[in-house]
């Protein structure tokens, strides 16, 4: 499902995908801490660390703590991210010790469903969890790094399919059903903090929690972001455009594409 | 004490039908050749425990062995589903699969509960999802301390579990470095356990970061050179993305995979894991097992 059309402002081209990896990637500030999941996290994570967040802090679910790949890893646990870290831990201990007490700032997520709150599914398609229509992979390391990371950052292609008024299943909280949800259930990270997709970036109302359009990508219009999504969309009132990729962030961008699952 | 038995012999005097088997290894060093000969020796209705099943799961699954799965995340890392996996749980194909799944949070945790000796495990997590209503197995549970609810979930105890190591010493010790995942707790948490090695030695070298599993932890060790591929040994082999890849066309239809079955499982060697597996059995004088 690659966005192969290409956006064209003054003879810079790019695509919907490289729009939306650059403005993850931007999401992330030098220094922090970011648990990273496969594709486009990890490709926005480690566009970070090659551009304006040298210091990014790499941390991937295989225990890989500090990971800088020379290429971008097909798996979570492909031996650059082994070999590249600072320190390599268990599986329970990267869970207990260092995402579960809010150690890594931010987490990075993505989604096959998402609703207005922001909740997350990636368990199923369907309304029967015994027979579901499309079987997906499942929960992973999400459910917790969505409750327990200070920050969530959600990064996802929007489509109605995708954007819906109800998830089929709940395996990530977002922001539950509304304003003091988390706190309620004793969530301690503040939960999803922007949604980024191929067509803007969607930030929680401050006072609702609600998913509402804060920026489109050049070339984006808001009619075609309603379109794509399964609610009506509030859109911000200073509602702004994306700034375009920079011939930097596009040049490090397809040269990670090009090392993807490579051998270093 | 870990006695050195071949593959075969581990797998045939380990594994039985209706066991629960956790086959571990997180991306790196998963123990491919034994998945493979649990295949070969035709166990059925095995509990499959394992956070991430990935293609030897999707295997193991499409081969018939599975009764139930025990998991967490069950994806084709990096490239997309697991079709027989799918398969499995949504047509019944070949054989029905029931499925109690968690979240990787969970499954470490019930491991290290298992081999803590523990009868459960305490952590935050599954809160406000809805894993909660499909899985029985993990309850809210308030601290004596503090008062605060958190969650439970039970000790994982399989009968056997199976692992891929880079060495063995000859009285059994095993030495494993790069990505140890959840290995250690799964050997610790069962009854009986198998590694796989890469090579055997006469005495283990210092190893920076290296999990030792002593020999009387560990029930039976086998030579299994490039035993985990496709996945990797870190210092013998490099992950084959390419073969996870193939593995979506290979296992999208079930008459590709029963062909990739008989030629790739059924009619190779248990000695070792490569491609090269049924030459270099050939080459030697080896019978292959089926």
């Amino acid at each position: 499902m690659t966005a192969a059309t290409r956006v064209g402002v003054d003879d810079v081209a790019w695509t919907a995908d490289e729009m939306m990896t650059v403005a993850a990637a931007r999401a992330l500030r030098d220094g922090q801490a970011c648990f990273v999941g496969i594709g486009i996290p990890s490709t926005a994570a480690n566009l970070a660390r090659r551009t304006h967040a040298p210091r990014l802090v790499l941390v991937y679910e295989s225990g890989t703590l500090g990971a800088k790949p020379r290429t971008l890893p097909l798996s979570i646990g492909d031996g650059v991210l082994a070999e590249t870290a600072d320190a390599v831990v268990s599986v329970p201990e990267v869970f207990n010790y260092w995402l579960q007490p809010g150690r890594v700032d931010v987490g990075f997520l993505g989604a096959a469903q998402i609703d207005r709150y922001a909740n997350i599914n990636t368990t199923l398609i369907g309304d029967d969890y015994r027979h579901p229509k499309v079987r997906l992979p499942g929960a992973g390391g999400a459910p917790e790094i969505a409750a327990s990371c200070p920050e969530v950052i959600v990064v996802v292609r929007q489509s109605t399919r995708t954007f819906v008024e109800r998830v089929d299943f709940i395996t990530s909280v977002g922001h539950g059903s509304g304003p003091g949800d988390r706190a309620r259930m004793g969530l301690r990270g503040a939960g999803p903090s922007m949604v980024i997709t191929d067509l803007g970036i969607l930030k929680p109302d401050p006072q609702t929690c609600v998913l509402t359009l804060s920026h489109v990508h050049p070339g984006v219009n808001v009619d075609k972001v309603r379109a794509a999504t399964g609610w009506d969309l509030a859109v911000a009132a200073d509602l702004a455009v994306t700034t375009p990729p920079t011939d930097t962030e596009l040049a490090v961008l397809r040269e990670l594409e090009a090392t993807k699952g490579r051998t270093p | 004490m870990a006695t050195i038995v071949t593959l075969a012999d581990g797998v045939a005097e380990l594994v039985r039908d209706g066991d629960a088997v956790a086959m571990e290894g997180f991306t790196h060093l998963i123990p491919f050749a034994a998945g493979h000969e649990v295949i070969r020796q035709r166990r059925r209705d095995l509990t499959l425990v394992r956070m991430t099943p990935d293609v030897i799961y999707d295997q193991l699954i499409g081969a018939g062995c599975a009764r139930k799965l025990v998991f967490s995340w069950g994806g084709n890392p990096g490239v997309g589903s697991l079709h027989r996996f799918r398969d499995a749980v949504s047509e019944g194909w070949p054989v029905p699969l029931e499925i109690e799944e968690h979240s990787h949070a969970g499954m470490a945790n019930r491991y290290v509960a298992g081999a803590s000796g523990l009868p459960f495990a305490v952590l935050r997590g599954y809160v406000g999802t809805d894993l909660v209503k499909a899985t029985s197995n993990i309850r809210p549970i308030t601290c004596p301390f503090t008062g605060e609810v958190l969650t439970a979930v039970p000790a994982l105890r399989p009968d056997v579990a199976i692992i891929h190591a880079q060495r063995a010493d000859r009285d059994g010790n095993v030495q494993m470095w790069g990505i140890v995942g959840v290995q250690k707790e799964a050997v610790l948490a069962s009854t009986r356990s198998l590694v796989t090695v890469e090579e055997i030695v006469d005495e283990l070298p210092p190893q920076p970061g290296a999990v030792v599993l002593p020999t009387w932890a560990v029930t039976r060790v086998a030579l299994a050179p490039g035993g985990s591929h496709p996945s990797y040994s870190h210092g013998f082999s490099i992950r084959d993305n390419d073969y996870y890849v193939s593995w979506d066309a290979i296992s999208r239809d079930r008459e590709t995979f029963t062909r990739w079955l008989d030629t790739e499982v059924f009619r190779r060697a248990a000695v070792a894991g490569g491609a090269e597996s049924a030459d270099r059995a050939a080459a030697t004088g080896h019978e292959a097992t089926a």
